[in-house]
């Protein structure tokens, strides 16, 4: 056997070794990311309730909560209509899969559009990211940059699903790479799950 | 996605779908009472992470992966947020503690 074959023989079956976790790597990387997106998440949440704690006159400007309830119901709802793409991709109805990651995507950008408009009442009522009326203007600098970290991943998100969906449909991608993309999506829900309490609920005035 | 989960049709998710809701809106609920804020904090927390396991387990499906995963996910996901509470002994020593507290 020549060297040139023994070396093949090696790669071949370093090819076949079993992937870890026996998920596609895709997937894996996918899961990975999360992991440490997960971590910067709690590392900003983690830091907003050092800065709660720690300052005496912290405000709490929110008054009702009909457009944060509104907003996790269509974000919670987006959720659903991605697992629905995701079983018709891998049932292998293309139509159906494509109709519903639309729909998804169509979800993220009304949950964006509000949030935007939500932004632009309270910097109306002037909350900026250095001050606001009510008390220590670091709540602004928390407010924005914790919902604003969260509205960049749903961004991204919106774009990857119109991006994955339009390829899926044009045959580029196959259902596994919807199902890595709904990880992403999940994710991104799942996060905005503990953000409500903690930036919102726990900061009603009554 | 297993071929488990194929089978167990849309119902399932459904009935998870609901739940979150539900929690979700518990939460909402927990917001009006009248507590203290580290009691509604809690409170809080506690459906938070109802709500992120259920989403976990079942729309990401980590339950039904090989068990090895879940392990791993959760093992690396709690050690980190477990380090990420040594701030909390300064923000309370910054609120109540003598001689930087803004109380007295």
């Amino acid at each position: 056997m020549s060297q040139a074959n023994i070396a093949l023989g090696a790669h071949q079956s370093g090819a076949m070794e079993p992937s870890p976790f026996s998920i596609p790597s895709k997937k894996l990387a996918m899961w990975l990311f999360i992991i440490s997106d997960a971590m910067t998440f709690a590392a900003c949440l983690v830091a907003y309730g050092f800065l709660r704690n720690s300052t005496p006159n912290w405000p709490t400007p929110f008054h009702g909560i009909t457009n944060v309830a509104i907003m996790t119901f269509i974000l919670v709802t987006s959720s659903l209509t991605m697992l629905i793409g995701m079983r018709a991709a891998r049932a292998g109805d293309k139509g159906k899969a494509f109709r519903w990651i639309l729909m998804t995507a169509a979800l993220g950008i009304l949950f964006g559009l509000l949030h935007l408009r939500e932004w632009s009442q309270l910097i109306e009522e002037g909350m900026t990211i250095f001050k606001n009326p009510w008390g220590t203007g670091l709540f602004g600098s928390a407010f924005y940059s914790i919902t604003g970290l969260h509205l960049f991943h749903v961004t991204c998100g919106v774009i990857a699903l119109i991006v994955v969906g339009f390829r899926y449909q044009g045959g580029r991608y196959n259902a596994d790479d919807i199902e890595v993309l709904g990880l992403y999506w999940h994710f991104v829900d799942l996060v905005w799950m503990f953000v409500v309490p903690f930036i919102y609920l726990l900061n009603l005035s009554h | 996605m297993s071929t488990n989960d194929q089978a167990s049709g849309l119902g399932r998710y459904l009935v998870v779908y609901v739940c979150i809701l539900a929690i979700a809106g518990l939460q909402f609920v927990v917001a009006y009472h009248s507590a203290s804020y580290s009691e509604m904090f809690v409170r809080m927390f506690l459906l938070a992470m109802l709500e992120a396991a259920l989403g976990v387990l079942f729309f990401m499906h980590l339950w039904s992966e090989k068990r090895a995963l879940l392990i791993f996910v959760s093992i690396f996901v709690l050690f980190v947020l477990a380090t990420l509470q040594y701030s909390w002994p300064d923000a309370f020593r910054i609120v109540g503690g003598v001689p930087y507290s803004s109380y007295h």
